[in-house]
């Protein structure tokens, strides 16, 4: 009894510690730069679209190589309709929600064909689908409708859409900053407490999903489809689901994406970023929130934190002269880790403890 | 009586194939029923077709007077039919205790479930004994215990097992029975497709022999155990 108190104390110890820390990063970051603070931004987003995609893959066992379609969808959803290129500017409790919805929606429209597909096959067909907006995002900037002459651009094509708003809290615009008590808070450092506030939102609404009714059914499909049936779980509607409340997180992190660069463009929502996504997933710990979120902090801050080591000022000083281009070195090291992680701990950096048992041998 | 579950004129094709072929029996309430057959003769076609895994090309299946052919799987659940599939279909990541309240998934009586899980352990006090531990590091036998048990949360009036001894060696084999013994005298109706014809004929009321996707011969479990030609094909001579 007295050490499950002491147990219960260091927990909470442990996460007060970690919530100054989280608050005081930004500040610590700013000191290196502004540009750190956008890194630390920008792996907010990889943290919930991780977290997102864990539900899909490592809650209910779908592979999906196309999950980088839902963050493009909540990216455009904010960039059409807060921008100049139609002059609308929705606030953000409308887009964000919105995001989501038609994210989700997305997911369901990927979800429905695919219902009786496993496996690799599933793998190709949401590769396809991921494929098939980043394609109609640079595409539909010449559309006329059947006998009309009227072309109408929607998405501006390739050229992306800039010059979009940003958060926007009653008036008050978060890019440009503000001063508390004499400390001043730059613009992308309140974007920071914006995102954990939603990276936070999207941990407990993950959290709370996979300890559901629904979240058993998913954990049921991933292991036996068939099993899954004869416990009377409705697997056709478990699976809709589990790509709808995916596609959520992915689509209010394209929202926000989109609020803080200002810019988006077809370019950024890639086959790689999906791959990318998916690796954080796998390499933290399939199924196991703390392991994901590792995983989306360490390889998005990995690379930067290697181009700055495989600087060609620090080659210089080590070798004397410049032996690798910095970028190729900069992915070759970041390789090489992907391969030693996955060859050493094969459930995932932090895995959950019933996946570690199952992969690595050794009985809970 | 009226049958508890009735079939009649079942057909069940993949591609052009015929895998069964019009085939009739019926199992009555509280009965002990078994399909067996060699490998190949169609059992486990039927059974997915009678659970809604597969659409049937044709024919009808009853269950107490309602028409539940083509209802999907997880439907079934909800009439009170139970199917503890092929190949066990433990879930091998969640631990015993999570495998068996997954049975009652579809149900949300949950003091009543507990009391079931406890009768679940005390049937099999082997499940008991494991608990915690997770469903994929079960022996086979385990495994098939615990899926049998899991089942039997669902409340089922009617149990299909699809070959329950399958990969077992004799020993579990006989444990299994045992446990499907037990079950049935509690009253439960139960199914067996099993592809050892001498056990399953033991513990069976009734029997049918399924042969190339036909019922050839179909009786009283004893006079098909005594039966010539189900000894020369099935029981080693």
């Amino acid at each position: 009894m007295n050490s499950l108190l002491q147990n219960k104390r260091n927990q909470i110890i442990a996460i007060v510690a970690l919530g100054i820390f989280l608050l005081i990063l930004p500040f610590l970051a700013g000191m290196l730069g502004q540009a750190w603070v956008r890194i630390l931004n920008i792996t907010l987003l990889y943290v919930m679209l991780a977290l997102g995609l864990n539900v899909v893959v490592g809650v209910a066992g779908l592979l999906d190589l196309g999950y980088v379609a839902f963050y493009a969808v909540g990216a455009y959803v904010w960039a059409l309709l807060a921008s100049q290129h139609f002059d609308l500017h929705y606030p953000w409790w409308v887009l964000l929600p919105l995001g989501a919805f038609l994210a989700a929606l997305a997911g369901l429209m990927l979800g429905a064909p695919v219902l009786k597909l496993r496996g690799d096959y599933l793998a190709i067909v949401t590769l396809g689908f991921g494929e098939i907006i980043r394609i109609l995002m640079n595409n539909l900037d010449k559309v006329s409708l059947p006998g009309g002459d009227t072309v109408y651009n929607i998405t501006n094509g390739p050229r992306g859409i800039t010059g979009i708003d940003g958060l926007n809290f009653f008036g008050f615009k978060l890019s440009k900053g503000i001063e508390i008590f004499g400390l001043p808070v730059s613009g992308l450092q309140l974007y920071y407490f914006v995102f954990l506030a939603f990276a936070c939102f999207s941990v407990w609404m993950v959290y709370n999903l996979q300890h559901s009714r629904l979240g058993r059914a998913w954990q049921a499909l991933r292991e036996d489809e068939i099993a899954a049936k004869a416990m009377g779980i409705n697997v056709r509607n478990v699976k809709l689901a589990a790509f709808a409340f995916g596609a959520l997180t992915g689509g209010l992190a394209g929202g926000l994406f989109a609020a803080m660069q200002g810019f988006v463009s077809p370019e950024s929502f890639g086959l790689l970023e999906s791959v990318m996504i998916l690796a954080m997933v796998v390499l933290g710990g399939m199924g196991h929130i703390p392991g994901v979120i590792l995983g989306a902090v360490l390889l998005s801050a990995m690379p930067e934190v290697i181009r700055y080591a495989a600087d060609e000022n620090v080659q210089q000083k080590v070798f004397g002269f410049v032996v690798v281009a910095p970028e190729v070195l900069r992915n070759l090291i970041f390789s090489l880790a992907m391969i030693l992680i996955m060859l050493y701990k094969p459930a995932g950096l932090w895995p959950s403890p019933e996946r570690k048992a199952e992969l690595e041998g050794d009985r809970v | 009586m009226s049958a508890t579950l009735e079939v009649k004129q079942l057909e069940v094709a993949y591609g052009g194939i015929k895998a069964i072929k019009k085939i009739d029996f019926h199992v009555n309430e509280g009965e002990l029923v078994t399909l067996i057959g060699a490998n190949g003769a169609g059992k486990s076609s039927t059974l997915r077709a009678l659970s809604g895994l597969i659409k049937p090309v044709g024919g009808k299946v009853t269950y107490k007077g309602q028409d539940i052919t083509g209802v999907p799987s997880h439907a079934l659940v909800g009439l009170g039919i139970a199917l503890c599939p092929e190949g066990r279909g433990v879930f091998k990541r969640l631990d015993v205790h999570e495998n068996l309240l997954m049975g009652a998934f579809a149900r949300n009586d949950k003091a009543q479930i507990m009391r079931e899980v406890d009768e679940i352990y005390g049937m099999i006090p082997r499940l008991k004994e494991r608990t915690k531990q997770l469903a994929g590091t079960l022996s086979g036998g385990e495994q098939q215990m615990l899926a049998i048990g899991r089942a039997m949360l669902a409340q089922p009036k009617l149990l299909m097992l699809d070959e329950p001894s399958m990969g077992l060696a004799p020993l579990m084999v006989e444990k299994i029975f045992e446990i499907i013994r037990l079950i049935a005298k509690r009253g439960t109706t139960i199914l067996l497709i099993e592809q050892n014809a001498q056990l399953a004929l033991e513990h069976a009321s009734r029997g049918y022999v399924l042969e190339s996707g036909e019922i050839k011969m179909t009786g009283e479990a004893k006079a098909l155990l005594a039966d010539p030609r189900v000894k020369e094909a099935y029981l080693g001579g």
